[in-house]
C-alpha cells in the first residue's frame, strides 16, 4: 500500500519526493482507511460464504445435503443467518456485567482483524510491510485471549468461564509450537516482514519453503496443526465442547454479539490458511515472474498500466487458490476428526509438538550448514520432498475418488439407478 | 403444582386500513430469511429426542432447511420439547423458554409433549407442555416420525413467513 500511496503522490499529484511535501499523510491516511474498508469487506465476503461451503462438505462427509433451500444450491444461506441474527433480540443477562459482556466480542474481532495488516494478498497488495510482520501476528492474536476469557467471565456463568478459562489455557500453550514452527521460516528467509518472506521465496514448487528440507516440510504440518489449536477449531474445540461445556464461553450471548464470535472464527480460518501459505507455500508469487519485475512496473509507469493491474489480479488469484485450498482442508478435517480431552491436548502440545518444533529448528540450521544452498544436493533434496508431497496430494485424491464410488455403488444398490453429484459435491 | 401462570400469546397488532406497502415487502423479504435459519435447541426429555436426533440426519435433513441445532438457548429460535415433562422438569422447561430470545417459537412434539401421553395418569406427569409454555405447533404420535417433525418445521416456516414482523416486535418490546 506504501508504495501505491507513493506512486499516487507522483502521478496525480506530480511531487517525486513524498517524504517532504507536506500533504502526503492525506494521501497515506486515506489510504488507510481505503485498505481497512477493503480488508473488512474481503473478511465478511470470506467468512459468509464459507459458512455455506463448510455445511455442504459436512453434509457430504455426513451423506446428507446440507442447506439447499435459500438461493441456488442454498448459497445464500450465510445472508439468512446472518440477518436472523441481527433480528433476533440483544439479551444481556441481568447477572452479566453489561461493559465486559460488550466489549467482549470486540476484543476478539479487532484481535483476529489486526493480523489483516500484515496478510500479503499479492505484489503490492498489503495493508502495512511491517518489518516485524510475524512477531506482530503473534502478538495481535492474542488479544483474542483477553476477549475469549473476558466473554467467559462477564457472562456470569460457570460453563462460560471454564470455557474461558480452557480456551485461554489452549491458546498460551499452543502459541509456543506455532511461534517455534514459523521461527523455521525466519530462519530460512533471514527476515520477520510478510513480503519478504514472500519474495524469499519463488513461483515454482521446489522454490517454496515447504519443500525446502524434510524439516520444514514437517515444520508445515506441525503449524498447521498448532494453528488449528489456536483457533479453536475441532479437533481442538474444547472450549465450545458441547458435551462437557454446553456452548462454552459464548454460551450466554445471543443474536448479532454471537455472531461476532462465529465471525472471528471463520477470519481466523482464513488467517490460519494465509500464514500457511505465504511462509511455506509461496505466498502470492507467480511462476516464471520475479517480483523485481513487478516493482519495476509501478517504478516505470506514469500513468496507468494494465500490465500492473493484471500481475496484481494474478497474483491475488494464486494467494487465494493456495490458502482457499488449505482452508478446505481444514474444514475436512474439522469434521471427520473426533474432539480431544483436555490432558491430550496439554501432552500434545509439551510432549510433541513443542519438541518437534524445536528439533525443526536444530533440523533447518544443520541444514544450512552442511548443504549449499543452490547446489546438487539441496536440488537433490527439494526434488525428494516434492515427490513426498506430490504423493500426499495424490493420495488425498485418491480417497476422494474411492469415497466417491463407494457412494455410488451403494446409491445403486439402494435406488437401482445411477447417481449423479455436481462436481462441487465430489470431494 | 405452584407453577407459573399461562403466558398470554403476544397477538399481532390489527392490519391497519391503509397497509404500508413497503413494510409489507420488507416484511416478506424479512420473514423469507427468517424462516430459512430457524436454529432449535438441542433438549430432549424422553424418547421422543431419539427421532429428534434422527431428523437431524441424512433421511430427513433438517440443515437443509437452514436449521441446525444450538445447545445454547441464547442462540436458539426454536424449542423442541421432546418427551416427557414430569413436574420437576416442568420448572427448567420454563427456565429454558424464558431464556430464549424473541422471536421464539415452540413445537411440542409427541403425545406426552401434548397431553401427557402414555403418563396422563401418571402423579408425577405435567398434561401437556402448554400448561408451562406457549405452543405453536402440536405434533401427534408416539413417537412422531421423523418426517412428521420435517412438517412441523416447515409448518413453523410457514408461520414466519406469514408473520407482520415489524408490528410484532414493537408490541413484543
Ligand atoms: S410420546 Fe411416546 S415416544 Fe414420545 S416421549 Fe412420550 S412415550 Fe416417549
Amino acid at each position: 500500500m506504501r508504495q501505491i500511496a507513493d506512486w499516487i503522490i507522483l502521478n496525480l499529484f506530480g511531487v517525486a519526493d513524498a517524504g517532504s511535501w507536506p500533504y502526503s499523510w492525506l494521501v497515506y491516511l486515506g489510504m488507510m482507511v481505503f485498505a481497512a474498508v477493503l480488508a473488512i469487506t474481503f473478511v465478511a465476503i470470506f467468512a459468509g460464504p464459507v459458512t455455506w461451503v463448510e455445511r455442504r462438505v459436512a453434509g457430504r462427509i455426513m451423506s446428507r445435503l446440507g442447506p439447499n433451500r435459500v438461493g441456488p444450491q442454498g448459497f445464500l444461506q450465510w445472508l439468512a443467518d446472518g440477518l436472523k441474527n441481527l433480528l433476533k433480540e440483544d439479551l444481556i443477562p441481568d447477572a452479566a456485567d453489561r461493559p465486559l459482556f460488550r466489549l467482549a466480542p470486540h476484543l476478539v474481532w479487532m484481535g483476529m482483524f489486526g493480523a489483516f495488516v500484515v496478510l500479503p494478498f499479492g505484489a503490492h497488495l498489503v495493508a502495512a510491510d511491517l518489518n516485524v510482520g510475524l512477531l506482530y501476528i503473534l502478538a495481535i492474536t492474542s488479544l483474542v485471549v483477553l476477549g475469549l476469557l473476558m466473554a467467559g467471565w462477564a457472562s456470569n456463568s460457570k460453563w462460560a468461564l471454564y470455557g474461558g478459562i480452557r480456551s485461554t489455557a489452549q491458546l498460551v500453550s499452543y502459541e509456543i509450537p506455532t511461534a517455534f514452527s514459523l521461527m523455521v521460516i525466519v530462519i530460512l528467509a533471514g527476515t520477520l516482514s510478510t513480503q519478504e518472506i514472500v519474495r524469499a521465496q519463488g513461483g515454482w514448487p521446489w522454490d517454496w519453503f515447504v519443500f525446502r528440507n524434510p524439516f520444514t516440510f514437517l515444520a508445515f504440518f506441525l503449524l498447521m496443526t498448532s494453528s488449528l489449536a489456536e483457533g479453536n477449531r475441532v479437533p481442538f474445540d474444547l472450549p465450545e465442547a458441547e458435551s462437557e461445556l454446553v456452548a462454552g464461553y459464548n454460551i450466554e450471548y445471543s443474536g448479532m454479539r454471537f455472531l461476532f464470535f462465529l465471525f472471528a472464527e471463520w477470519a481466523n480460518l482464513w488467517i490460519m490458511a494465509a500464514i500457511g501459505t505465504f511462509c511455506f507455500l509461496g505466498g502470492w508469487q507467480i511462476p516464471g515472474v520475479s517480483p523485481d519485475a513487478i516493482d519495476a512496473l509501478l517504478a516505470r509507469s506514469h500513468g496507468w498500466s494494465w500490465s500492473w493491474v493484471g500481475l496484481q489480479a494474478l497474483s491475488f488469484a494464486i494467494f487465494a487458490i493456495k490458502a482457499s485450498w488449505l482452508v478446505f482442508v481444514v474444514i475436512q478435517i474439522r469434521w471427520t476428526l473426533p474432539r480431544l480431552r483436555v490432558d491430550q491436548l496439554m501432552i500434545a502440545c509439551w510432549k510433541y509438538l513443542v519438541p518437534m518444533t524445536l528439533v525443526c529448528i536444530l533440523g533447518v540450521l544443520a541444514m544450512a550448514l552442511l548443504i549449499p544452498q543452490g547446489g546438487v544436493l539441496d536440488y537433490l533434496i527439494r526434488g525428494l520432498m516434492m515427490v513426498v508431497g506430490g504423493a500426499l496430494v495424490a493420495l488425498f485424491l485418491w480417497r476422494a475418488r474411492v469415497n466417491y464410488m463407494l457412494a455410488r455403488d451403494s446409491y445403486r444398490k439402494m435406488e437401482g439407478r445411477e447417481l449423479w453429484f455436481p462436481p462441487y459435491r465430489l470431494v | 403444582m405452584t407453577g407459573p401462570k399461562l403466558e398470554q400469546r403476544i397477538e399481532p397488532e390489527e392490519e391497519l386500513a391503509l397497509p404500508n406497502v413497503l413494510t409489507t415487502r420488507l416484511d416478506l423479504a424479512l420473514n423469507w430469511f427468517r424462516k430459512s435459519s430457524v436454529w432449535y435447541l438441542l433438549f430432549a426429555t424422553a424418547c421422543c429426542g431419539i427421532e429428534l436426533m434422527q431428523t437431524g440426519g441424512p433421511r430427513t435433513d433438517l440443515d437443509r432447511f437452514g436449521a441446525v441445532f444450538r445447545s445454547s438457548p441464547r442462540q436458539s429460535d426454536l424449542l423442541i420439547v421432546a418427551g416427557t415433562i414430569t413436574y420437576k422438569m416442568a420448572d427448567r422447561v420454563r427456565l429454558i423458554y424464558n431464556q430464549m430470545p424473541q422471536p421464539k417459537y415452540v413445537i411440542a412434539m409427541g403425545s406426552c409433549a401434548n397431553c401427557g401421553g402414555l403418563f396422563t395418569p401418571s402423579y408425577s406427569v405435567v398434561n401437556g407442555v402448554d400448561k408451562i409454555i406457549p405452543v405453536d405447533f402440536y405434533l401427534p404420535g408416539c413417537p412422531p416420525r421423523p418426517e412428521a417433525l420435517n412438517e412441523a418445521l416447515i409448518k413453523v416456516q410457514e408461520k414466519i413467513q406469514g408473520e407482520p414482523w415489524f408490528k410484532k416486535i414493537k408490541v413484543a418490546r
